[in-house]
């Protein structure tokens, strides 16, 4: 079975890291196979900014995603961009706060995860990435919490474990309750 | 601190930070470079492990001097090397003249982006394939290797470094961006699994030397600098002594065919290549790096269509496997060429392949080409 | 020794690759002075000649390497500087010496020289500056004066010189002097004083060229050349080497800079020892 995951906002976001923890909590810390690929422009911050990840139990051959199944969308470019490429059935994570002009596609699963406001809550608009990571994991179910905790923990400068701990259990418990809610 | 130089388990890495430690697991102990997207993060990781290995990270001015200075260290003896792009690889090809003509071991990694000039920093691209081949000017003959993945990023860069000390000759490891940052788990085995080969060295006494005198296989043993040999190298044409001869028709027809040959005549031992469900394959692609992972993924779809497809993968793009391409060109009826260029490597398959007719899926820009693309080509070319 | 074996052996044979010889320089060349100095420097100092080795680019003085007989290597067209720095720090018990000329180590190679010197890189560069280029029959370059005559100059010359010792000190040579042909114990003594020196320096060499240059610009024959070094020389130490630059009048010579500072390879070192003191630490806990 192959998932394609992708995440998409802007530079400094957190983007390619959270296709990283992702990816790294997959391959290294339960046992599926997982590939990480990304496309940034020539801005740190700012600026348009995807990462994807492929998961699958067996070898993957095309490291790119190609129909996405996971989509999550952090600004509003990006959900222009992105916001309708999954595929049908498949599950979009959108933060409301950074996308406000929206025509959401009907044959997706939507979900709306205000990542970036719990994140100020939490203390540092910065975790706002693995907020949206702890939601993606509660709803989607293609990896373990545990495993992307661990893969967390290795990924963050030292100093921010706490912070990013706790950002991912409250993306996870906001997500938990999401998929609670939605019965389709 | 040997026990450092081989990062032995499982990780996690880019095909940057891979490369890197396949430089460092090979025997890596010096570092020239200038750094630049998408290559950028060889030379990050080159100037904190080169130091807790004992070895030199040196950022130089610009990529001629990169080159120069790698060239230097490879003369005294030691394991050398340099990671660029496009530009800086442009700016290296004076002195890959140098070391081809000097015969100097050393790798040079080549994240290639999108070209021309500046192009598109942090896009991928296959567009300096013939650059690696024809960049300097003279005739010569270097080495080129395509890793498709993370695991190649280290296992060929030791490669690399063992055929450049086998073939005194620079070698290339041509990957594309999408490699480079592309994130995959890798295998670090121990350090007495890896295989490393170590340049030939002289035998007889130091006055009798003569620093450019072949063995049979066209190989020269390597004297190093402040071993004793006291010999001279230049980048003008010589003799089997070093000295110039700049005048000579014989000398310069007998040298540059020899640092011709000595890649030519040995290209069935230095040619590694992945044939995949070539057997009864109608259809064959030909691919290399980023793009033949689309392949494999559209050669296995296609199959399941009901096409007969096959993938020849190539490992070694220089030098290039024209008779292995030739014998596959015979058993099929066509041949695709995903490049993502506007047709490089497409124009040596069609000289190999001689009447099967050959198709280049060209694609320039951010995206590798998708498999579905691939299977479309394939289903036209066997129209 | 018997007498006629003495007096047909050169001292200095022994640093020679006499197969080599004839050299390619023309006669009144200050070259065969440089290399002259160079190897009675070595062979004062008594030098281990299996642990130096000698760096050219190109041009009439890149030949140099090439006639030494110690490990030796003819770089691409600016390259020396680069090449010597990956040898000296690949190796830090080789001597790296670069034997170059103005064109091959100011112009295409400048940038090499600049950062090279500031990084205070353990190399020696002498310079043999003829003020253009020699070997393709006489360009201009980037010490050659306003006005002079060159196959590229038709109607003089209308770029601003180099003055080589400034640009060296600026940069950060931790040795700058500047002799000419004509110093040649002087000069000797300079290259002795650099090899034992550690750090980047640089020795200017004024040479005659007097095939080429000397011809267009009418100063005569060599030996007139030679006397006209004499008249205008002025030796002070210690000078200010932005006060230094060649005019028709005078060329200010002498040690400009002799300072200390430490070297790339040393800090490099002292680096490499901390960061493996600190892993072996953390191994031990």
């Amino acid at each position: 079975m192959r998932t394609e995951v992708r995440f998409a906002g802007f530079g400094g976001q957190g983007i390619i890291r959270s296709g990283l923890i992702l990816s790294m909590a997959t391959c290294i810390y339960s046992d599926k196979n997982a590939v990480q690929t990304q496309s940034y422009g020539p801005e740190s911050r700012g600026g348009s900014c995807k990462s994807e990840v492929v998961i699958a139990d067996e070898e993957i051959d095309f490291p790119k995603v190609d129909d996405p199944d996971i989509v999550m969308v952090m600004s509003q470019e990006a959900y222009y961009k992105y916001g309708v490429t999954a595929k049908k059935g498949g599950v979009v994570l959108v933060d409301p706060d950074m996308v406000t002009d929206r025509n959401d596609p009907r044959e997706v699963k939507m979900f709306d995860v205000p990542a970036t406001k719990i994140a100020n809550e939490v203390g540092k608009t910065i975790v706002a990435n693995v907020v949206m990571l702890g939601a993606l994991t509660a709803i989607t179910g293609i990896v373990t919490p545990e495993a992307v905790r661990k893969a967390i923990l290795r990924n963050v400068p030292k100093g921010t474990e706490e912070l990013n701990m706790t950002a991912f259990e409250k993306g996870y418990n906001y997500g938990t309750q999401l998929a609670g809610q939605r019965n389709d | 601190m040997r026990s450092r130089a081989v990062l032995t388990g499982t990780h996690f890495l880019s095909g940057d930070l891979a490369c890197a430690e396949g430089a460092i697991a090979a025997g890596c102990r010096f570092f020239g470079g200038y750094p630049i997207t998408p290559a950028t993060e060889i030379a990050e990781r080159m100037s904190r492990r080169l130091v807790e290995v004992g070895g030199v990270y040196i950022q130089m001015e610009d990529e001629i001097g990169s080159l120069a200075a790698v060239i230097g260290a490879s003369y005294t003896g030691k394991k050398a090397m340099t990671a660029t792009s496009g530009p800086g690889f442009s700016l290296m090809q004076e002195n890959i003249g140098l070391a081809v003509m000097t015969e100097a071991p050393l790798v040079i990694v080549n994240i290639m982006r999108g070209g021309p000039s500046t192009g598109q920093p942090t896009m991928p691209g296959q567009q300096d394939v013939m650059q690696a081949k024809w960049g300097s000017h003279g005739d010569y003959e270097i080495i080129a290797l395509a890793p498709s993945s993370v695991q190649e990023m280290f296992d060929l860069t030791i490669d690399c470094f063992n055929l450049a000390e086998s073939y005194r000759v620079p070698v290339m490891l041509l990957a594309d961006e999408i490699i480079g940052h592309m994130s995959e788990r890798v295998k670090i085995p121990a350090p007495e699994e890896i295989t490393i080969v170590d340049r030939k060295k002289p035998k007889g006494p130091p006055n009798e030397y003569q620093p450019f005198k072949p063995d049979d296989d066209l190989v020269p043993p390597m004297g190093c600098f402040g071993e004793g040999y006291r010999f001279h190298a230049t980048g003008l044409t010589h003799d089997e002594k070093g000295a110039p001869k700049t005048v000579s028709v014989e000398e310069q027809t007998k040298l540059v065919r020899r640092l011709c040959d000595k890649i030519r005549k040995n290209t069935h031992k230095i040619v590694r290549v992945q044939e995949v469900m070539l057997e009864d394959a109608e259809v064959a692609i030909l691919a290399y790096g980023i793009t033949s992972r689309a392949a494999l993924s559209a050669v296995r779809k296609a199959r399941k269509e009901g096409i007969k497809a096959g993938l020849l993968r190539l490992i070694t793009i220089w030098p290039f496997p024209t008779e292995l391409v030739a014998k596959m060109a015979d058993h099929v009826t066509a041949i695709v060429v995903p490049e993502m260029n506007y047709g490089q490597i497409v124009r040596e398959v069609e000289r190999a392949a001689k009447t099967t007719p050959v198709s280049l899926l060209s694609k320039l820009g951010e995206e590798p080409h998708r498999p579905s693309e691939i299977i479309t080509a394939m289903r036209k070319a066997l129209q | 020794m018997k007498q006629t074996e003495r007096m047909t052996q050169h001292p200095l044979t022994k640093y020679l690759r006499s197969e080599r010889m004839p050299h390619i320089w023309c006669e009144g060349c200050g070259n065969g002075i440089l290399l002259n100095s160079f190897l009675t420097a070595l062979d004062e100092l008594k030098v281990d000649l299996d642990k130096i080795v000698v760096v050219s680019g190109i041009g009439c003085i890149g030949r140099a390497a090439g006639y030494v007989n110690v490990d030796s290597f003819h770089t691409t067209h600016g390259r020396a500087i680069a090449f010597a720095t990956g040898v000296k720090l690949a190796n830090p018990d080789l001597q790296v010496v670069v034997i170059s000329g103005d064109g091959d180590l100011f112009a295409i190679g400048g940038n090499h020289f600049i950062h090279a010197a500031r990084r205070n890189i353990d190399i020696k560069v002498i310079c043999a500056n003829n003020f253009n280029y020699g070997m393709t029959g006489g360009q201009y370059g980037p010490t050659t004066p306003l006005e002079a005559w060159t196959t590229t100059t038709p109607y003089g010359n209308i770029e601003h010189p180099f003055n080589l010792v400034h640009l060296a000190a600026a940069s950060g040579a931790v040795y700058v002097a500047r002799w000419t042909a004509l110093h040649v114990r002087r000069l000797k003594d300079s290259i002795k004083k650099s090899l034992q020196k550690e750090g980047f320096s640089f020795i200017e060499v004024i040479s005659p060229c007097p095939t080429i240059f000397d011809r267009y610009n009418k100063r005569g024959t060599a030996v007139d050349v030679m006397k006209w070094f004499k008249l205008i020389s002025n030796v002070k130490h210690g000078h200010d080497p932005a006060k230094t630059e060649i005019t028709k009048s005078q060329i200010m010579v002498g040690e400009f800079v002799d300072v200390e500072r430490p070297s790339y390879g040393r800090l490099l070192r002292d680096m490499t020892k901390k960061v493996q003191e600190k892993l072996k630490e953390k191994k031990a806990k």
